[in-house]
């Protein structure tokens, strides 16, 4: 098991959440280390985007506290927060008819009032944003016509021009190919390490957590079964445990990562 | 700078818009005004317009001044609010639930101002300010009701959509309802209040509206930056700093007394609210609500209509309603059509 996770700036106490009647976590405590890429895994409904959410507060805790910098996420004035802490939603809707420099621009919000629309410092955020994630060259072009992958890094650098210290990602290579997942990975890795943020992602693919985190988190049913670095922590063991997946753990060639191989169907017959 | 707007910057402060919702907003402004004051000057009497001006001026001639200011003035001015009002409630319901069909006809509050309105009539045989009362009651409790019945950890578009539409088909078997019970006189009155008229519209319809306007328009228009920011979904705009919920909430009651005050003054005018939006968003080509763009659409296209509704049949005057409803019908179709066509219906 990896160390328990140094003092960070966004961690949750006693979480318990639920959708209605139905109760996802309980008693759950998680920290998001300062500058780490945190990486939440899990079997299908076992919380992981529920837990996500809770951390950017997009759902109010049944009981215990979200805490950022020792203060309730909650009781924050909501712009406040914003200046923060960052989400990329695991959808969004573009409005017809908008550029990608207009919605990217829409990102500034939480920085922006009713008599301060449009600084020079969020004009040149705005610029820094594109070109950070290969977009600037699409700045006057229609959102609707772009690619996924296009689409996809726009909403990236709409998220990065709201200039959080931290930056959660909900499953942010979801429906796209698998040039354009690692594309979007290796996007996040740059902002990580270039840019020092703290990023917390959701990722369902177990071998792209293992290889881009450094700091894992392992969930099911509701409860962190294991976390820390992904050379630690994931096992054919704490496979088996979490997904009810028999495989074998092997050494990833191109990174030296953990690589998940499934067991092959003859044997698991046995 | 890329893009489709443009800064202005004094110091610390800057200001950001797009120059073609302004340039709509400045022409449509323009156009409302000069209908309003050719509507003024026709009639049995007519003015030329800078009589009418002169008239409204205070300069004019003393026997203008009673046919300008206390007859057709107040007429078309409660015409003006009335387009103004539908125009920006129409906007606000169409960008709260992301559904160019989300207008106030649709989702069953013009059929709740109805019901209040015909109530009064049938049951109590009230005057007009009792029946104007009545419909903004009507409005409201709709309005409530809906909201009420359509929250479920928050509202969405689609679930109030269709609240809406379920509830507009149980007030319009109540307002059928009504109508039978109604005495012969009464239901013609109903009848003509239900097409939605500007007839006979004094200040005392026109004041308690612009009322409503003046204290609402601040708090919509203010909305408008965020507002935009909610058409990218809940989670975006919440992760921008967008309190959601209070924000929908305040601009859903907005909208629902905007159309309340709005039916009070003139009946339940058809397809202002569905049309003046779509209308003003084609023109603007801008994203976002079009708030300003769509109250001056919505105020000239009142205006219009109704000076066309005046007009259009020598010897007949048309309820504007009527106007507004063969019109924004055909519209709607239109709307409807090239949607499809579009795959996004």
């Amino acid at each position: 098991m990896g160390g328990p996770p140094t003092t960070g700036r966004l961690h949750g106490e006693g979480l318990t959440l639920a959708y209605d009647q139905r109760v996802i976590a309980a008693g759950l405590d998680v920290a998001v280390p300062d500058g780490s890429f945190t990486v939440i895994v899990g079997p299908n409904a076992c919380g992981k985007s529920t837990l996500l959410r809770a951390l950017a507060r997009m759902l109010r805790p049944r009981a215990g506290h979200v805490l950022l910098d020792g203060h309730d996420l909650h009781t924050r004035p909501a712009k406040q927060v914003a200046r923060t802490l960052g989400l990329l939603p695991q959808s969004s809707i573009a409005p017809d008819g908008i550029t990608v420099a207009d919605l990217v621009a829409r990102g500034r919000y939480p920085h922006q009032g009713l008599l301060r629309q449009w600084s020079r410092d969020d004009e040149r955020i705005v610029a820094e944003s594109m070109a950070a994630t290969g977009v600037a060259a699409l700045a006057d072009r229609f959102v609707d016509e772009l690619s996924g992958g296009q689409r996809q890094r726009v909403w990236i650098a709409m998220a990065i021009a709201q200039r959080t210290p931290i930056l959660l990602l909900d499953e942010p290579t979801t429906y796209l190919d698998i040039q354009h997942q690692i594309d979007v990975l290796d996007l996040c890795a740059e902002l990580h390490e270039e840019q020092g943020r703290t990023l917390v992602a959701v990722l369902h693919d177990l071998n792209h957590a293992a290889r881009y985190a450094t700091h894992l988190i392992a969930l099911r049913e509701g409860r962190i079964v294991a976390e820390g670095a992904p050379g630690d922590i994931v096992t054919a063991a704490l496979v088996e445990e979490v997904f009810g997946l028999r495989c074998q753990v092997i050494d990833d060639p191109e990174t030296g990562t953990p690589l998940v191989v499934p067991a092959a169907r003859r044997r698991t017959a046995v | 700078m890329s893009g489709t707007l443009r800064t202005a910057r004094w110091g610390r402060y800057s200001l950001r818009w797009h120059p073609r919702a302004l340039a709509v907003v400045a022409v449509c402004t323009v156009l409302a005004l000069a209908v309003a004051v050719v509507a003024v000057g026709s009639g049995e009497y007519p003015l030329p317009p800078a009589d009418v001006l002169r008239t409204i001026a205070g300069q004019g001639h003393p026997a203008d001044a009673f046919v300008v200011n206390d007859v057709r003035l107040p007429r078309v001015v409660t015409g003006l609010l009335v387009g103004a009002a539908l125009g920006t409630a129409g906007a606000l319901f169409q960008s709260l639930t992301r559904n160019p069909l989300g207008s106030p006809d649709v989702l069953g509050f013009t059929q709740g101002a109805a019901t209040g309105a015909l109530a009064v009539i049938v049951l109590a045989g009230g005057s007009s300010l009792a029946l104007a009362g009545g419909a903004a009651l009507g409005g409201l409790l709709t309005g409530a009701l809906i909201y009420a019945l359509a929250w479920r950890q928050g509202v969405h578009g689609y679930r109030l959509v269709l609240i809406g539409i379920g509830v507009m088909a149980v007030l319009t078997g109540v307002n059928g309802y009504l109508l039978t019970r109604a005495q012969i006189t009464e239901a013609g009155r109903a009848v003509l209040w239900l097409t939605g008229s500007l007839d006979g519209r004094g200040w005392d319809s026109a004041l308690p509206l612009l009322a409503v306007l003046v204290a609402l328009l601040p708090l919509a228009l203010g909305g408008g930056r965020a507002l935009r920011l909610l058409e990218m979904g809940d989670d975006a705009a919440a992760a921008l700093g967008v309190r959601v919920e209070r924000l929908r909430l305040t601009l859903l009651a907005a909208a629902v007394l905007l159309t309340a005050a709005a039916a009070a003054a003139a009946g339940p005018v058809s397809f202002v609210a569905l049309t003046a939006p779509q209308l003003a968003r084609r023109l603007t080509r801008a994203p976002g609500a079009n708030l300003l763009p769509s109250l001056c659409v919505g105020a000239a296209l009142l205006v219009g209509a109704d000076l066309l509704a005046q007009h259009a049949v020598t010897g007949r005057v048309l309820p504007v309603g009527v106007v507004t409803g063969l019109v924004g019908g055909a519209y709607l179709v239109w709307l409807l059509a090239t949607e499809r066509r579009a795959g996004r219906i």
